[in-house]
């Protein structure tokens, strides 16, 4: 229990959770004050509290692994990721949403709810604490029910209804799951569940192990919670479905990973197998569901459930290996780059929803496509990408924790994801042709689908797009850098 | 540095071309083949400035131009590159086979910004493989080599082009994550836990386990047979070959392959040499099965391309044979075993200069007439002289005639496999025979007889191959006379693409000292690594 401080707690341990706090609060008050048409000053607040707390989290990663407020905290190399990548990535998304939000009369909520999910999603991270967990929990979902239909349409309203009765379903679950560990141990704390829950009987722990794993797994978007992931992703605009397939998952499944490797570990339950068999489900599942997918935002949807199956390979191993850190720390950081810029190439072409009319509204903006290929093939894993390293570091590191076959499994799914991500490269790289098209909407006014989708929005997703294509790339070859950064403790 | 430099010039030119869209298209190429030249040139530079070292020298020691960088150091992966005998050859083949293509391609009239930018892409990612000692990177560039084939067959392929590519790709992305898994499997079963090329041979992983020796060696085989592409296999070469550009196809069958087989050399048998003893008689088998499947089918065939891919699978079939007998320790002595892994080198080349000119010159078959159909075309020597000699000349020496660079290789690798597997190496010799009878056929069929040309000229693009009397984008609009009735003779640049590599295959037939001054050290340094 080396870390543990007494008394005199250090808050400023937690700079970086009580920046983004600041800057929500700060962000509020400062809309409240603000004309609508000027309330890119809370998004330049915002952007700024999230950058100061990635600092501060940087800075904070070369000190030594603790834990402060009696244990519920925890602040290691995990933690210091998740943290980094989740600031980064809400002050990307917040930029991602001005697009369609700029001028919205509810303009700094939305942020201001932004920056909330995404404290949760470190709350999550972080927690070393069965009750923090819950808390994160609530805290990475309620502010996205109110994202998910905060276009107030009724494709909106669907989304959050499904989005907002499975996650208080599974919220239930969750609870039960945490008492039953309580009764079977008779703490919340995860250093003391490590020692105490090898002697627990066993139908109580794997109650426990199975509502607490739903609740994280239904963060993550990992079969059989996923369901949600589909329609919120279709029915949301696409800056907030990019908001909520990378900044929850990212929590979720950093806290499944300190699930595994600390309460978990010696349990009597083979816990890794369940969750390699959830991995397996969930990348096999989501790559045959993306297969006939013609809605850009449905296909990315599903590609969102793969990739989190190849995030829990490195989950189920996480007590076996000296490899998962790493793994972990790349294919987060790698992910969350390569999905936001996958998202963002749909914002770039926000009225085009199927993958013909994506190919038709960017026409010849090549550098787009080029964009797009590299992102498409980033989340295939094709080297020398960010994800192809974490796929890398993921491989080894589920084989040397002792499934291997995990990794065939795997591999195969990964060939079959380059399928549907072609289907969207090939006809966008062809570029297809107006004509038929124009053919087929001739006479049918002027709102046909080549008609409406003919408008790129240039400017911030674009721009975001190519961002992402270069940091995906950068991410890849840097990776020892960022190892060396992120392991620097 | 050097070599980094001759990596990734061609890759800089690309960035260039992407960069600079106002560039005129005839410029374009013009930088195209400036920056393959000057690659050449390098690479040029780089073999005459190698010493090939006394005896077994090459895989662990004598490595030339090495540079060794720190990538991901948690796994010990680098950017770890360096020469030998083994790449050597290889590295100067891309450079050869590259620049023809960029020659042939000078009236590239579609997209050629773009077309050119991809080749150049290509040619880093061939160099990178060929030079790569990490088994990362040289998983990087090996995938790389595939998103790239990729674009050019479906972007400027023709027929059901979108089809064949997505099959390439789908089917070689397959082979390549198999090689990963063997590749991580490597890593693991390793002392050191690291993926240089260098360190594991020197001390090979999974030594003392057979099972998981024998496993790991199963998935990089598979993955490298996917590429090579051996039966069974092979299903994805023919559509890709006859729905690639011309020069997709020469830089597909010349340089792609070899990817698979210099695995093959470079990986498989030094890193897991156990295992390759042990599986050896697997290799013989296999590459037989591909000589022969190989060769007949390409007999049955009634299209050029598809004949000449198919041959393909037979000649990867003799490098695969020679490899093989090389790991048979117990049954033939060191000599012998050298002798075959020389030829299987030999063949690679030989392979790469031959069958890239094949192409081409079935390239020009379709920009005449749009077809490759046997039965559209017929003596072809009278109107085409030019022409029906080359195309005489590369199905000879592709056939394995002795002056030719493909007798030496042949020649060798029988040589080298008669005394470990003399019967596989008896059936394989009916690989020539049946080889040297389509060979004779296809050229009977084109050259001889009477004058057949494709008669309806296509209706919306007649005679391909922008030609002087095409403008820049425009397509000539004047009633097109019955030329296309007549089988126009190879143009300049056509010519200053294919005759070098004639020429080539024809110096290293009649002087092979040159090539295997260079490969003779290396090949005996991969066998005895196998032998250990």
């Amino acid at each position: 229990m080396t870390g543990m401080s007494g008394g005199s707690e250090r808050v400023l341990a937690l700079l970086p959770e009580l920046l983004l706090l600041l800057g929500a609060v700060s962000g509020l008050l400062l809309g409240l004050w603000t004309p609508q048409h000027r309330q890119w000053r809370v998004r330049l607040l915002v952007t700024a509290a999230c950058l100061a707390s990635a600092i501060a989290a940087a800075a904070a990663l070369s000190e030594p692994a603790e834990r402060v407020f009696e244990g519920t905290w925890v602040i290691d190399t995990t933690t210091g990721v998740v943290r980094i990548v989740v600031a980064l990535g809400v002050a990307v998304l917040v930029w991602l949403a001005s697009a369609s939000l700029a001028g919205h009369p509810r303009e700094t909520e939305a942020y201001v709810l932004m920056l909330l999910g995404g404290l949760g999603s470190i709350a999550l991270a972080a927690s070393g604490d069965l009750l923090l967990l819950v808390a994160g929990y609530l805290l990475a979902s309620v502010p996205l029910y109110a994202l998910a239909g905060f276009a107030k349409d009724s494709a909106g309203v669907e989304a959050t209804m499904k989005y907002y009765l499975m996650g208080a379903f599974v919220g239930v679950l969750m609870l039960i799951g945490v008492a039953a560990l309580v009764l079977a141990a008779g703490t919340t704390s995860y250093l003391d569940l490590a020692a105490q829950l090898p002697e627990a009987s066993p139908a109580l722990l794997a109650v426990g192990v199975l509502g607490v794993l739903a609740g994280v797994a239904f963060k993550a978007g990992a079969v059989p919670v996923h369901f949600w992931v589909p329609d919120v992703t279709a029915g949301t605009t696409p800056p907030m479905a990019a908001y909520l397939t990378t900044i929850p998952k990212i929590g979720a499944v950093a806290a499944a990973f300190r699930l595994l490797a600390e309460p978990f570990a010696d349990v009597p339950l083979d816990v890794p197998l369940l969750v390699a068999v959830i991995a397996a489900a969930s990348m096999t599942l989501g790559n045959l569901a993306a297969f006939n997918q013609t809605d850009v935002l449905r296909l990315l949807a599903y590609s969102t459930v793969s990739q989190v199956g190849y995030l829990f390979m490195v989950v189920a191993v996480a007590a076996r290996t000296d490899l998962a850190v790493p793994a972990l720390a790349i294919y987060l950081a790698g992910y969350a780059v390569t999905n936001i810029g996958a998202f963002a190439a749909v914002a770039a072409a926000p009225a085009a929803r199927t993958i013909t009319d994506w190919a038709t509204a960017v026409g010849r903006h090549r550098w787009l496509v080029v964009s797009l290929v590299v992102c498409l093939l980033g989340l295939v894993g094709t080297p020398p990408t960010a994800i192809f390293i974490g796929k890398l570091a993921v491989f080894a590191a589920a084989w040397d924790g002792g499934l291997a076959w995990l990794v065939v499994i795997a591999a195969v799914n990964t060939v079959a994801s380059l399928f549907y991500y072609l289907r969207w490269i090939a006809p966008a790289f062809a570029g297809v042709p107006a004509a038929p098209s124009m053919q087929e909407g001739a006479g049918s006014g002027p709102r046909t689908a080549a008609g409406t989708a003919q408008r790129t929005r240039r400017g911030v997703p674009t721009g975001l797009l190519h961002g992402a294509a270069v940091m995906s790339l950068l991410l890849g070859l840097g990776s020892g850098w960022w190892l060396a950064f992120a392991l620097s403790t | 540095m050097l070599l980094t430099v001759v990596i990734f010039l061609p890759l800089l030119a690309a960035g260039v071309l992407l960069a600079f869209p106002r560039i005129p298209s005839r410029a374009a190429i013009g930088v195209w083949v400036a920056a393959s030249a000057v690659d050449l040139a390098l690479v040029g530079w780089m073999w005459w400035r190698f010493e090939s070292g006394e005896g077994a020298s090459g895989v662990v020691d004598g490595l030339a131009y090495e540079a060794d960088v720190q990538w991901i150091p948690t796994v010990d992966a680098g950017y770890h590159v360096g020469v030998d005998g083994l790449s050597l050859p290889l590295l100067a083949l891309t450079g050869v086979l590259f620049l023809a293509c960029a020659i042939y391609s000078l009236r590239e009239p579609d997209r050629p910004h773009t077309y050119a930018a991809l080749f150049l892409f290509l040619q880093t990612a061939c160099l990178g493989t060929f030079a790569s000692l990490d088994l990362i990177l040289f998983f990087v560039f090996f995938d790389l080599s595939i998103v790239g084939m990729y674009f050019v067959i479906a972007g400027w392929g023709h027929g059901n082009a979108r089809r064949s590519a997505l099959k390439f790709f789908l089917y070689t992305f397959i082979g390549s994550l198999a090689l990963l898994v063997g590749f991580i499997g490597l890593f693991l079963g390793s002392e050191e836990r690291t993926f240089d090329m260098v360190a594991l041979a020197e001390n090979p992983p999974l030594a003392d386990s057979p099972v998981a020796g024998g496993l790991v060696l199963l998935a990089i085989g598979l993955g490298l047979a996917v590429k090579t592409p051996l039966f069974p296999f092979h299903t994805w070469l023919p559509d890709a070959h006859t729905d690639a550009p011309a020069a997709g196809s020469a830089v597909l069958a010349g340089i792609l392959l070899k990817l698979g087989t210099y695995g093959f050399v470079r990986i498989a048998m030094p890193i897991l040499p156990d295992a390759w003893q042990r599986w050896a008689m697997v290799a013989v088998v296999v590459g037989v099965i591909s000589v022969l499947w190989g060769a007949f089918v390409a007999l049955a065939q009634t299209d050029v391309k598809r004949m000449i891919a198919y041959t393909s699978v037979n000649h990867m079939g003799y490098v695969l044979l020679g490899l093989g007998a090389a790991g048979l320790v117990a049954s033939a002595d060191e000599e012998a075993r050298t002798v075959a892994t020389v030829g299987a080198m030999y063949q690679m080349v030989s392979h790469g200069l031959l069958t890239g000119a094949l192409f081409l010159l079935s390239g020009v078959l379709w920009s005449r007439g749009h077809t490759y159909a046997f039965d559209r075309w017929g003596g072809l020597a009278r109107p085409a002289p030019v022409f029906a000699a080359c195309f005489a000349i590369a199905a000879f020496g592709s056939l394995g005639l002795p002056g030719f660079s493909g007798f030496i290789a042949e020649f060798q690798v029988f040589t080298g496999a008669l005394q470990a597997a003399p019967v596989a190496t008896v059936i394989a010799v009916v690989g020539i025979l049946v080889t040297a009878g389509l060979f004779l056929l296809a050229l009977q069929r084109l050259l001889t007889g009477d004058t057949v040309v494709p008669s309806e000229p296509d209706p919306d693009k007649p005679g391909e191959g922008p030609g002087p009397e095409r403008t820049d984008g425009g397509t000539a609009t004047t009633t097109q006379p019955r030329t296309a009735t007549r089988m126009k003779d190879l143009r300049g640049h056509e010519l200053a693409a294919i005759i070098p590599l004639l020429l080539l295959a024809l110096v290293l037939g009649l002087l092979p000292r040159a090539l295997l001054d260079v490969l003779e050290p290396a090949a005996m340094a991969v066998v005895q690594l196998v032998s250990r």
